[in-house]
């Protein structure tokens, strides 16, 4: 694998400067954040955070076992449809051998005990779940059966070696003895948790690897799930708040008086981010905001339109920006270079557009503070909140409910949904929750940033590219940010991933990059950089490989021949996707790799154009190497999801500002892929004894550039920007069909 | 005050009879699994029955519904054992599961009215249901295997 120096997103972050830095840039958000002296390796945190009543048996911070057999697994990372509420228990269980019907998960308070094992502070992101827990869960299932073993044998007086368990049960193997483990919670509560804690062979895994249920999914189908939205506390207010039509802007005046006489409304006042309406039920409040008249001062960002940025950034294109990677010298080989071609592409901004908006209930009292809301960034929002309660952050409990989706939106470094339903609260005087409407979370930034790449590639007179350069154009996301600290010569690595440590072998490669400053607020967005330099670098080495006239899959092959990972994956998509065979008329195959969160991903797709220009994708074949695989119907669920996911962004939404107002409002003019477009998807996981990598954000990368590549293959046209257009296509689909 | 049948049981509420349903439902008479998602019948996370039919209860006003049956995802059984809630259990449906009540609920009436749907069928039905995390091809497969579900004791009793 070749190493990714510049990969420093919080996806993506190496280990070497990882926790410590991390550590002190949390501290920087916090402002008094306390990071206790816990060390994740040895994974025991205090036992007092998993209380649950005397004569129950908690270990460790991750697993309380109750008399009645009852297993409670503690998940310190937020459930948001990546199946880790399933996949944690398993880590857990296959050392400690419960009987598997008797788990439970409940999410876990906000404790140190409960850091992210590699960011170092508690949050779920960057496709890290299962690698980052991958030793750690294990080691606590496997502490918890030691000691129930232990205090079996004592009471038996046996030696322990002499027993085994099974399926909840301590054994004595040779009298047949047996103990279960409900019934030996107080025995082991009374052991100290061994010091030496040895792991498995995975040879002998008997949970992990096989597909098993999801713990999560009876809840989820007859609406006993609890998101945030759902939660209700007594005495509860609910409020929306009014935020400037342009990034930036600030209430000038505001007349309330209409909007006071609706019935249920309280109060309206101005917070930092704009007027909230307080009312005794949503209703109320969202009518309450509609008959609000507020004057506000637009600022400094009232002429932004991203149609001029788009002029902009090709223009910063053309000029040479921060060097992010350079190998060989790829002026002098585009010189010499038989064939040159050169191309230029464009992605748009874009919202999360979570289905469940986002939302928060705050309970503010003199000396406390109690949240609940679904969040990917616990330790920040706490610290967040607690500077705006005024409170220390130990004072502030946050409950993390499930996430109705997050795709990186619910993971804010500013928490701004935190924070904003803390202001709300010193207001309502009363528990209060601050509701998210569409049009709010589409407007309200946040997005994936506008992107656009300029190509130049040479090629020798084989055909074969022998020089590369990528000029990157768009904002940083980690610019302004506690995080500004890990960009590094100019270099946020989240604005370079996937391009700078691109894995095909071109012996001449340059890419470069111009963070312009502009005032949309931007963040992650499930597969963060890659989810552009995916699309760009995909597209053009199609590109390379039509102008070269080589085959797009055998140039591939070639240019992978170091990387037996990606290049097993690649021949494994296209044998599955019948790469070559006969095609009906007017359908076209593309093809795409990328390498992202460590794992490996490899798509093909079947596209055909009709004749109003519209896209119909009928087949995505897609190859993974993700290490191990904990669950692999979970894997094969992500799969699928990020395709899906990716097929929205290929063909369908775009965040546009003129005259700095947000142009989408809700699903009719920011439209999301529907179970009509949606096509045959097949995933092929790749086996490997590797240790698990990334599985939530790998496979959206690939699949637009499948997609057009697919496009092009079928008509002729290429694609070098998204959304695909259906315009743009008309005289395509027309002389195809 | 506004009275209906809600999940087969008498119930008042005192919201503006302009109130839409699905606020009513969730806020003042506390069954959450009726979903907000758009508010202008644009994503079908609201999705309930009203007399056997579907609706979008985020644009349906309370007065709609004065003296009429309404189901929602928690009268669909008392114990997940619907077909289609079995058929979204075994093939794992859900990842975030936010959409999913609304998706059930439009499934339940597709297969209410075409027991065996194909899956151009199934398009159809369920075009009105977003799901953001992609969840489409499964719930392809889960209507095909509940409509099995369903007609499972039918076939066993023809049998007998």
């Amino acid at each position: 694998m070749s190493s990714a120096p510049v990969s420093s997103s919080l996806a993506t972050l190496p280990k070497s400067l990882g926790r410590r830095e991390f550590l002190k840039t949390t501290a920087t958000i916090g402002g008094g954040l306390c990071i206790a002296a816990y060390v994740p390796e040895l994974g025991a945190g205090p036992r007092e955070l998993a209380p649950a009543g005397a004569g129950v048996f908690a270990p460790n911070a991750f697993v309380r076992i109750a008399p009645d057999e009852t297993v409670t697994v503690i998940a310190n990372h937020s459930e948001m449809g990546q199946g880790i509420y399933t996949s944690l228990p398993m880590l857990l269980n296959e050392e400690l051998e419960a009987d598997w019907s008797k788990i439970k998960v409940e999410a876990a308070p906000v404790d140190a005990a409960y850091n992210h094992t590699v960011f170092g502070v508690q949050m779920t992101g960057g496709s890290t779940t299962t690698p980052s827990e991958w030793e750690r869960f294990r080691k606590m299932g496997a502490m918890a059966r030691l000691m129930l073993v232990d205090a079996a044998a004592q009471k038996w007086n046996v030696p322990a070696a002499s027993c085994h368990v099974a399926k909840g049960v301590v054994i004595h193997t040779a009298s047949g003895k047996k103990a279960t483990y409900g019934s030996l919670v107080d025995a082991a509560s009374q052991l100290k948790p061994p010091q030496n804690i040895p792991l498995k062979d995975p040879k002998q895994f008997t949970l992990i690897g096989r597909p098993t249920r999801r713990l999560d999914t009876p809840s989820k189908t007859n609406g006993s799930a609890q998101f945030g939205l759902d939660v209700r506390v007594p005495g509860m207010l609910y409020a929306v708040v009014s935020r400037p039509p342009t990034f930036g802007g600030e209430v000038s005046s505001i007349d309330s008086a209409d909007a006071l006489k609706v019935p249920g409304v309280r109060a309206i006042e101005q917070i930092p981010s704009g007027v909230a309406v307080i009312a005794d039920r949503f209703w109320a409040a969202k009518l309450g905001r509609d008959k609000l008249k507020i004057k506000w001062n637009h600022g400094e960002n009232a002429a932004l339109s991203t149609a001029k940025m788009t002029e902009d950034f090709s223009k910063l294109s053309a000029t040479p920006g921060n060097i992010a990677k350079k190998v060989g010298d790829p002026a002098q080989a585009l010189a010499g270079a038989v064939k040159t071609i050169t191309a230029e592409y464009d992605v748009p901004y874009l919202a999360h557009a979570m289905m469940e908006p986002l939302n928060c209930v705050v309970d503010l009292r003199a000396d406390s503070c109690e949240l609940w809301t679904g969040t990917q960034f616990e330790t920040v929002d706490r610290a967040n909140a607690a500077k705006v309660a005024g409170l220390a952050p130990e004072k502030v409990k946050i409950n993390t409910t499930l996430l109705g989706g997050g795709f990186g939106r619910r993971a804010n470094p500013a928490s701004d949904f935190v924070v904003e339903a803390v202001h709300v609260a010193k207001i309502a005087k009363a528990p209060v929750k601050v509701v998210w409407t569409r049009e709010d979370d589409l407007a309200g930034g946040w997005y994936r940033p506008k992107w656009h790449d300029r190509f130049a590639a040479g090629l020798d007179a084989d055909g074969n590219p022998i020089a590369w350069t990528h000029t990157i154009v768009g904002q940083s996301i980690m610019a302004g940010t506690p995080f500004e600290m890990f960009i590094k010569n100019g270099i946020d690595g989240t604005s370079v991933e996937g391009a700078a440590d691109i894995l095909y072998g071109i012996p001449n490669l340059q890419v470069d990059l111009h963070s312009p400053k502009i005032g949309v607020p931007v963040q992650w967005w499930r597969s963060v950089g890659h989810s552009h330099t995916g699309f760009s670098t995909e597209g053009f080495l199609d590109e390379v490989a039509h102008a070269g006239k080589k085959d797009p899959y055998q140039l591939r092959r070639k240019l992978l021949a170091n990387e037996p990972r990606m290049l097993a994956t690649l021949n494994l998509v296209a044998e599955k996707a019948g790469w070559g065979k006969p095609l009906p008329k007017g359908v076209g195959r593309g093809i795409a790799t990328h390498f992202s969160f460590d794992s490996y991903v490899a798509q093909v797709v079947e596209a055909s154009v009709g004749e109003n220009g519209d896209v119909k994708v009928h087949r995505v074949v897609c190859a993974v190497d993700c290490g191990r695989t904990v669950n692999p119907d979970i894997v094969k669920a992500q799969m699928e999801g990020g395709i899906i996911f990716g097929l929205t962004a290929a063909l369908k939404t775009e965040i546009t500002l003129e005259n700095g107002r947000v142009q989408q409002t809700n699903f009719h003019d920011y439209q999301m892929l529907r179970i009509f477009e949606s096509p045959v998807i097949e995933i092929h996981i790749v086996p490997s004894e590797a240790n698990p990598t990334g599985v939530g954000e790998p496979s959206v990368p690939p699949v637009a550039p499948a997609l057009t590549n697919a496009i092009f293959a079928a008509t002729g046209k290429r694609i070098r920007s998204l959304p695909i257009r259906t315009a743009d296509l008309v005289a395509e689909g027309k002389a195809k069909s | 005050m506004t009275s209906f049948i809600l999940n087969g049981k008498p119930v008042s509420a005192g919201d503006d009879p302009s109130t839409p349903l699905l606020w009513v439902i969730r806020d003042s008479l506390g069954l959450t699994g009726t979903k907000f998602g758009c508010g202008m019948a644009l994503c079908g996370a609201c999705t309930v029955h009203l007399e056997g039919r579907a609706i979008r209860s985020c644009v349906a006003p309370l007065s709609r519904v004065e003296g009429k049956h309404v189901t929602t995802i928690e009268g669909l059984s008392s114990d997940n054992s619907h077909p289609v809630q079995r058929a979204w259990i075994e093939i794992d449906v859900p990842q975030c599961g936010y959409c999913q009540s609304g998706q059930i609920m439009s499934a339940v009436l597709l297969l209410k009215e075409n027991p065996k749907p194909t899956d151009k069928d199934i398009d159809e039905a369920m075009s009105g249901n977003i799901c953001r995390c992609g969840t489409y091809p499964r719930i392809r497969r889960a209507i095909h295997r509940a409509a099995e579900l369903a007609a499972a004791p039918a076939k066993a009793k023809a049998a007998q």
